[in-house]
């Protein structure tokens, strides 16, 4: 018995959807199989992982909390794969804009609270369009591959706020824990509902529209797009690849960026140790699965929130350990990747030819 | 004589499309058999679907008697089939040697790379190739490409050999050298399935010549019972082509003068070498020359993909060489690239955007920042009805079409911005009669509109037709100009192997 991997032609948009829930489907089942070994009901803990992320206003407003730097740190990966530009980099571009934005907050002394959220959010967008861009620089310059760049340059960020929040920005009244002083009022975003539901979901709504309009309908949107599909037609069309790939880079790193502004100012209000816990590296999994759609990024980025909520659900209500709550997590995006591959791909048996 | 191919009944369908329609054909041992037809009938269907990389719909293939169905190009090269495509299958960042290794299925584990060598150098000596075993595949010309797949067929022991437009990248003279060469194997008893658009060379070479249109098998006629008419007319059917006299347009102003250009490529050996050249308003100047002898580093130095390393290229009496008014002065030249599927489109998008690769940035496709969809729209519907362009179903993603279609959308594209310049490589190389009358037509008009052409190509026939002057290239320098109306192509044949004129 051998197989072979063919690649099929156009593959149906009923034909993708359906693999996608059936995929979830059978990770389900797979995890419930799980869930069966710990001595848990698999039905009744998917119902609580559906009734506590899904099922109350404190509940909807936790998923959608969670959903707010996926969403950010979705778009901005998601951007750069239009033009196949890797951005392993959203995690530090998170850092380096929460960083950005933690300085205004903290330093600059601006009492209107509608000045103070717009510098911070220019900073944010600033310290990671910086940190975004000196990848796209040393790519278009010296062709230096980005992934690595990116990726190290986490590493340094994240180093790098944990330096500020030890040293020299940490709260003199703080009890000696390394975080920075409680922002004033005037850096926080205003939240909603009695929840700790923030602008910054809003935000990253608007924010997905625009880079849908931005990446569909604009000029831009269409020179990333031949970039994206054959640099060397792009030249020869007379684009500039090079300045394009820094500017996408900068723009990528810019939007992780402003997830840190809206984890601080919406969240955390303040600078401390693990801001985030990889929310850049989950983007990468969103863009993919959301097939690099700005639209798409919404959607994948809130089952994931559902997903971090009801896995948190678990551990409080059935008391499983935490490892159980990854492994769900995992299960789910086993599933789901390999759905895109049999939506992209058909496997065929046959006897081997005599 | 049992046939050692017999192809039954053969269907295939894409996503709004029939592309073979229950085509059947034999090809005889020892026997050159042609598919003749125009883009888009299927041929390239068809032999993907004989040499497994396509899966039929429906029919059956029979080889050497027995029935076989492969899934991959694998299974039928382990029967013994092999194909030249016209997209060459290599590894551009390998070695020759190393490309060549790939398709031997016989290596030990263990092997011995001298002993290997000197097996390939046997064959290329046989041939009288000079190919440098060590060079990496990307320096070489595409002519160069070609005998590389085609040693790897003769490496490994094939009994039917595909060529698909083998000729198409081949000067008159290397195609006479293949063609005496496929005489050799077949009275060694290969078979050869040989496509072609050439009339000249499928009256010269086949045995046989079965027809496709529009995805079905026409006829199969036996030598001797076709000409180059009944060939044209039974391949275009009832489609007119279009009969026009050339009119030269040509005047006195000079639109470019190249005085000793010297381009260097990163071997660091010169491309072009103290080349002179000199187009004026108007005309229409041919380019003959052997591929490799400089052709595309002109067309890339004059279309700003390469620089110049020494030299002047002036236009209108400025000088453009490396100065910031040479971007704005290429924006004015069109350029019709030599290798279309890696730099003349963005093969995941539509045809709709590929046409307005070059304008998008004009006001007639966008409203401030925002693209006119509907413009981009109307502007490729009426692109694709004048240019006849089989473009499937809106949406298609542009890399699904025929290569000959995809021609045909680069030329809309260029011709439509009526550019000062047009710099044209082999301009209907894989274009069926019809739409390659067409590309000429275009260009002719486009000349009485004020156009000046460069036309660089190999075929004679095509140069002599159109040209008002044609220069002839070698090694990178200008061996001199002809007038086509009083020379011969044994002239310009001597020429393009480097003798001087007298």
């Amino acid at each position: 018995m051998i197989f072979a991997i063919e690649k099929r032609g156009a593959p149906s948009k009923t034909f993708a959807f359906t693999a996608t829930v059936l995929s979830v489907l059978v990770a389900l089942a797979v995890a419930g199989l799980l869930l069966l070994a710990a001595g848990v009901n698999p039905l009744a803990a998917y119902r609580d992982i559906v009734v506590e992320s899904l099922g109350s206003l404190y509940g909807l407003s936790e998923t959608l909390v969670k959903t707010t730097p996926l969403l950010f740190t979705g778009l901005a990966v998601s951007l750069a794969f239009r033009m196949q530009i890797w951005n392993i980099g959203a995690e530090g571009q998170l850092y380096m804009g929460a960083c950005g934005a933690s300085y205004i907050a903290l330093f600059s002394g601006i009492e209107n609270h509608l000045l103070m959220i717009t510098t911070m959010f220019l900073a944010a967008a600033l310290f990671g369009g910086c940190w975004g861009g000196v990848a796209g620089f040393l790519r278009a310059r010296l062709r230096v591959n980005e992934v690595i760049v990116t990726l190290l340059m986490n590493y340094i960020a994240i180093l790098w706020v944990d330096y500020l929040i030890y040293g020299p920005w940490r709260d003199p009244k703080g009890f000696n824990f390394p975080l920075t002083a409680q922002f004033s009022e005037a850096a926080r975003l205003s939240e909603y509902f009695d929840t700790r539901l923030h602008s910054g979901f809003f935000l990253g709504l608007l924010l997905a529209l625009l880079l849908y309009v931005f990446m569909e309908r604009t000029i831009w949107g269409y020179e990333i797009k031949v970039i994206g599909s054959n640099p060397a037609a792009a030249r020869y069309a007379g684009m500039k690849t090079g300045a394009a790939i820094f500017l996408v880079m900068f723009l990528s790193g810019a939007i992780a960026g402003i997830a840190g502004f809206s984890e601080v100012a919406g969240l955390q209000n303040r600078l401390q140790h693990g801001i985030s816990p990889g929310y850049g590296y989950t983007a990468i999994i969103i863009a993919w699965l959301a097939k690099r759609s700005a639209i798409g990024v919404v959607i994948v980025s809130f089952l994931m929130g559902v997903l971090l909520v009801g896995g948190d659900s678990l551990q409080l209500i059935w008391q499983l350990p935490v490892a159980f709550v990854y492994a769900f997590q995992g299960l789910i995006l086993f599933f789901l990747l390999g759905s895109d591959f049999f939506v992209r791909y058909r496997v065929r048996f046959r006897r081997k030819a005599a | 004589m049992q046939p050692l191919l017999q192809i039954q009944r053969i269907r295939k369908t894409f996503p709004g499309v029939i592309a073979l329609d229950e085509v059947s054909f034999d090809v005889a041992p020892g026997e050159i058999h042609t598919l003749l037809g125009e883009n888009g009938a299927g041929k390239s269907t068809l032999m993907n679907v004989l040499t497994g990389l396509y899966r039929p719909d429906s029919g059956g293939m029979m080889f050497a008697g027995q029935p076989v169905n492969f899934s991959s190009p694998r299974g039928s090269l382990a029967c013994g089939i092999g194909m030249v495509h016209q997209h060459f299958m290599l590894v551009p960042a390998h070695t020759v040697f190393e490309n060549i290794l790939m398709a031997l299925t016989d290596l030990p584990r263990l092997f011995n790379l001298d002993r290997l060598k000197e097996r390939i150098r046997k064959v290329l000596e046989e041939f009288g190739l000079e190919i440098d075993l060590d060079e990496p595949v990307w320096k070489l010309s595409i002519g160069a490409q070609q005998w590389i797949e085609l040693i790897k067929l003769l490496m490994r022991d094939c009994r039917l050999l595909i060529l698909d437009e083998p000729t198409a990248v081949l000067t008159p003279q290397e195609a006479e050298r293949l063609f005496l060469f496929l005489q050799q194997l077949k009275s060694q008893g290969k078979s050869i399935i040989f496509i072609s658009h050439k009339m000249r060379e499928v009256m010269e070479i086949s045995d046989r010549v079965t027809i496709l249109k529009k995805g079905r098998a026409v006829t199969t006629l036996q030598r001797g019972d076709f000409d180059e008419n009944l060939l044209a007319s039974l391949m275009i059917g009832d489609d007119r082509i279009p009969v026009w006299d050339k009119v030269s347009a040509a005047t006195d102003n000079l639109v470019l003068e190249i005085k000793g250009l010297a381009v260097r490529n990163d071997r660091g050996l010169a491309d072009l070498d103290n080349f002179n050249l000199d187009l004026r308003q108007g005309e229409i100047l041919g380019i003959a020359g052997i591929a490799g002898n400089g052709q595309k580093a002109l067309a890339e130095v004059l279309t700003g993909l390469r620089d110049a390393s020494a030299g002047r290229i002036s236009a209108c009496g400025v000088d453009i060489t490396n100065s910031s008014a040479r971007s704005s002065y290429i924006a004015g030249i069109a350029h019709i690239p030599e290798d279309r599927k890696s730099i003349g489109i963005a093969p995941d998008m539509t045809v709709d955007d590929n046409l307005i690769m070059k304008s998008f940035k004009r006001p007639a496709f966008r409203r401030w920042m925002f693209q006119d969809r509907k413009a981009i729209v109307a502007n490729a519907r009426e692109k694709i009805d004048r240019f006849a362009i089989k473009a499937g179903p809106v949406g298609t993603p542009i890399r699904l079409l025929s290569g000959g279609n995809i021609q045909k959308v680069i030329i809309a594209r260029e011709l439509s911005e009526k550019p000062a310049v047009l710099v044209a490589l082999y301009p209907t190389r894989g274009l069926d009669i019809g739409s390659a009358e067409y590309v000429h037509k275009v260009m002719v008009d486009g000349c009485r509109n004020g156009m000046s052409s460069l036309l660089i190509s190999e075929d004679l026939d095509e140069l002599l037709k159109l040209s008002d002057r044609i220069a002839v290239m070698f090694r990178g320098r200008l061996i001199g100009y002809v007038d086509p109306a009083n020379t011969s192509r044994e002239e310009i044949g001597l020429m393009m192997a480097g003798e001087a004129r007298k």
